[in-house]
């Protein structure tokens, strides 16, 4: 959203004439309102079918629900095992963001900063992975699972996830490092600080904007990530949530109902943290962090 | 007590050979300025004093110990960076007990040491400001603050006066010689600017191209510079170098004129280059008479002094200093001569000094 409205309003209104700039805001707005229509309907559908029963999400898929009613809710938190799969997809979608955060980083400042034959040929190693089609490799990996006795276990996904996590962590986090003037480091190590504590206390904070950047990058595709907890997990409870809400759409009925709860309440842990983080990753977007 | 001893230091960095083997001695408590062009390797040594680069070859000494391999916070020094590298996420007094809480001070050491650094560079109102909440000029002292609380033995400053303006440099600079007093310690100043090194040095390393070209004091390199990269480098205008022929006790330049010059070098080689400052040059209006035959180019007013340019008949330029009420058309004619004894004599073919 940010991004279009950005590269839309810069369109350069050369004419003088102030009210065809005028007009030409009028249509930007118009443009900017039904994108945020376009994009904000189905999950307004999603959020009102959560409180609705099958038979009024068919009748009336539009109309405005009781709220009040939240048998859907509750049926989701006693008949179904949504909790388990929250829990598992905090499990799994944490451990691989810790992992790929703290692996990404230390790489990338090791890359930007370490002067060793090689470095510029491990930074592409990294980025090659951005091009690998790994759905393509999904058999072979399924066999590396099995062999690795990691099948229909967490560690299998974690370490999918990270694997694929590292890459534009590493990409971005060297750019971001790069741009940091060295002299910080070589003014803590005068002042006798170790190699992890200038990490830890002089350069984590500096690119905490950019990892911002990253995390928001991974998260989103790991927490709702389907298709690698289908080829690897089977037991009912250790599924993560995408692969759970999937389980509620039966052979021959579906309760939507409870579906779109369980979906709305999935979107919600994500929603929050952009919103947490969403000051951070702009300003991460827009400034260094220095000067 | 910390003396420094360099031997043969050099520098590669990969193919490049950045310094060819620097020998120098630091005596204790001096304040020792690295002079010299851009890029001549002022920095890398200094770096190579603090440990944040590896040396490539020879030994460099500090109070009789070895230090090639030590850690730079063991080496007791502290350096205050060109771009002052202040924490940007700290504040004022979070950037000053970052080094000194490393050194596993107590609390209250740190405190008394911090207070004093605020009270020597006047900073107790800005302790709690960010770095970027900082003018330039304060920027500058906290980042000398910082390296103060540690109380290194050695304080190396790398043109810590670069970002500042002229009004703020020259008070800057009484700052730090004044500083460089009170601490008692040895101090290393990097900076390409010469006024710089005249006016705080004890002793000026004028470097070139990854080589020492001398190490002496301010007066030293001014009436008795080593050879000719050095002796244009110090002093401002700049000296003037004359290729001329000597003829008994007379020096000359074919087709312009000749001098007399006083005392002349010991060795007899006939052709040697003349270096001449502005004020060992006078000069007469005329067309004829004793001494080089010039026209004057322009002159430079400058209140208390002036400086008139001439151009002699072989093209080349001279700047004289006169007093401040002479005029002189441009174009006009001139005679120069030169003061007895003032004149410096360099062989042609190495451009070292000539010793009379
Ligand atoms: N890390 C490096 N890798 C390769 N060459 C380098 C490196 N650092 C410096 N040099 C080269 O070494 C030479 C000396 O650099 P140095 O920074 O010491 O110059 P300086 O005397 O401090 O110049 P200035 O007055 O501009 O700061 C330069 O030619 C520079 O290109
Ligand atoms: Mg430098």
């Amino acid at each position: 959203m940010t991004a279009s409205a950005r590269s839309v309003s810069s369109v350069p209104t050369v004419s003088s004439n102030r009210s065809t700039v005028w007009t030409l805001d009028a249509l930007v707005q118009v443009v900017l309102i039904a994108n945020t229509l376009v994009m904000l309907v189905p999950i307004v559908i999603m959020v009102f079918s959560a409180f609705k029963t099958n038979v009024q999400i068919f009748q009336s898929p539009f109309s405005i629900p009781d709220f009040t009613n939240l048998t859907n809710l509750t049926k989701i938190w006693t008949q179904t095992n949504f909790l388990r799969y929250l829990g598992n997809s905090f499990f799994v979608t944490g451990v691989s963001m810790l992992l790929i955060l703290t692996l990404g980083t230390m790489a990338a400042y090791a890359i930007a900063r370490y002067r060793f034959t090689g470095s510029g040929f491990i930074l592409m190693f990294f980025v090659a992975g951005l091009t690998l089609p790994l759905k393509l490799a999904i058999i072979p990996l399924f066999i590396l699972m099995r062999d690795l006795g990691i099948l229909n276990s967490h560690a299998a996904l974690i370490v999918v996830y990270v694997a694929t996590g590292l890459p534009t962590t590493v990409f971005i986090m060297t750019g971001f490092i790069r741009t940091l003037p060295s002299e910080l480091e070589d003014a803590a190590r005068m002042d006798g600080a170790s190699e992890a504590l200038i990490m830890w206390k002089i350069m984590l904070p500096l690119v905490r904007p950019a990892m911002v950047i990253a995390g928001i990058q991974n998260v989103v595709p790991i927490w709702n990530d389907f298709f690698f907890p289908l080829v690897f997990i089977q037991s009912d409870g250790l599924k993560t949530l995408p692969q759970g809400l999937a389980s509620f759409m039966g052979e021959y009925n579906t309760d939507w109902g409870v579906l779109f709860s369980g979906l709305t309440l999935s979107v919600l842990p994500i929603i929050i943290i952009y919103i947490l983080l969403s000051k951070q990753f702009i300003n991460g977007m827009t400034s260094g962090a220095v000067k | 007590m910390v003396d420094l001893s360099l031997r043969g230091i050099k520098k590669r960095f990969r193919t490049v050979d950045v310094l060819h083997g620097i020998d120098l001695e630091i005596k204790d408590k001096e304040l020792v300025v690295f002079v010299g062009p851009s890029g001549c390797g002022k920095s890398t040594l200094l770096r190579l004093v603090a440990g944040l680069d590896p040396i490539t070859d020879g030994e460099f000494w500090m109070a009789g110990t070895k230090m090639n391999d030590v850690a730079p916070s063991r080496r007791g020094i502290a350096m205050v960076f060109q771009s002052y590298a202040l924490y940007p996420h700290m504040d004022v007094y979070e950037n000053m007990t970052f080094g000194a809480r490393l050194m596993g001070l107590d609390n209250a050491e740190v405190e008394r040491r911090i207070a004093e650094a605020a009270r020597m560079l006047r900073l107790d109102a800005l302790l709690k400001r960010r770095p970027k909440e900082l003018s330039g000029g304060q920027r500058q002292r906290v980042a000398i603050g910082r390296a103060l609380v540690r109380k290194p033995e050695l304080l190396l400053l790398d043109e810590p006066l670069s970002n500042l303006d002229a009004a703020l440099r020259s008070e800057v600079r009484l700052e730090i010689a004044k500083l460089h007093r009170d601490i008692g310690g040895t101090t290393i100043y990097v900076t390409h600017d010469q006024v710089e090194a005249m006016t705080l040095a004890d002793r000026i390393v004028v470097m070139n191209q990854g080589r020492v070209e001398q190490f002496g004091s301010p007066r030293e390199l001014y009436e008795t510079p080593a050879n000719t990269f050095v002796a244009t480098f110090i002093g401002s205008p700049q000296m003037s170098l004359l290729e001329m022929e000597r003829d008994g006790d007379r020096i000359g330049i074919a087709g312009t004129g000749s001098v007399v010059p006083g005392r002349l070098p010991a060795a007899d080689e006939r052709q040697v280059i003349v270096g001449v400052r502005p004020d060992a040059v006078v000069i007469t209006p005329g067309e004829d008479g004793e001494g080089l035959s010039a026209r004057v180019v322009y002159t430079e007013y400058l209140g208390d002094n002036a400086f008139t340019y001439v151009r002699l008949a072989n093209g080349q330029l001279i700047s004289v200093r006169c007093t401040p009420d002479t005029e002189f058309a441009i174009d006009a004619p001139v005679r120069v001569g030169l003061l007895p004894n003032k004149a410096h004599f360099f062989s042609s073919a190495t451009k070292q000094r000539l010793p009379a």
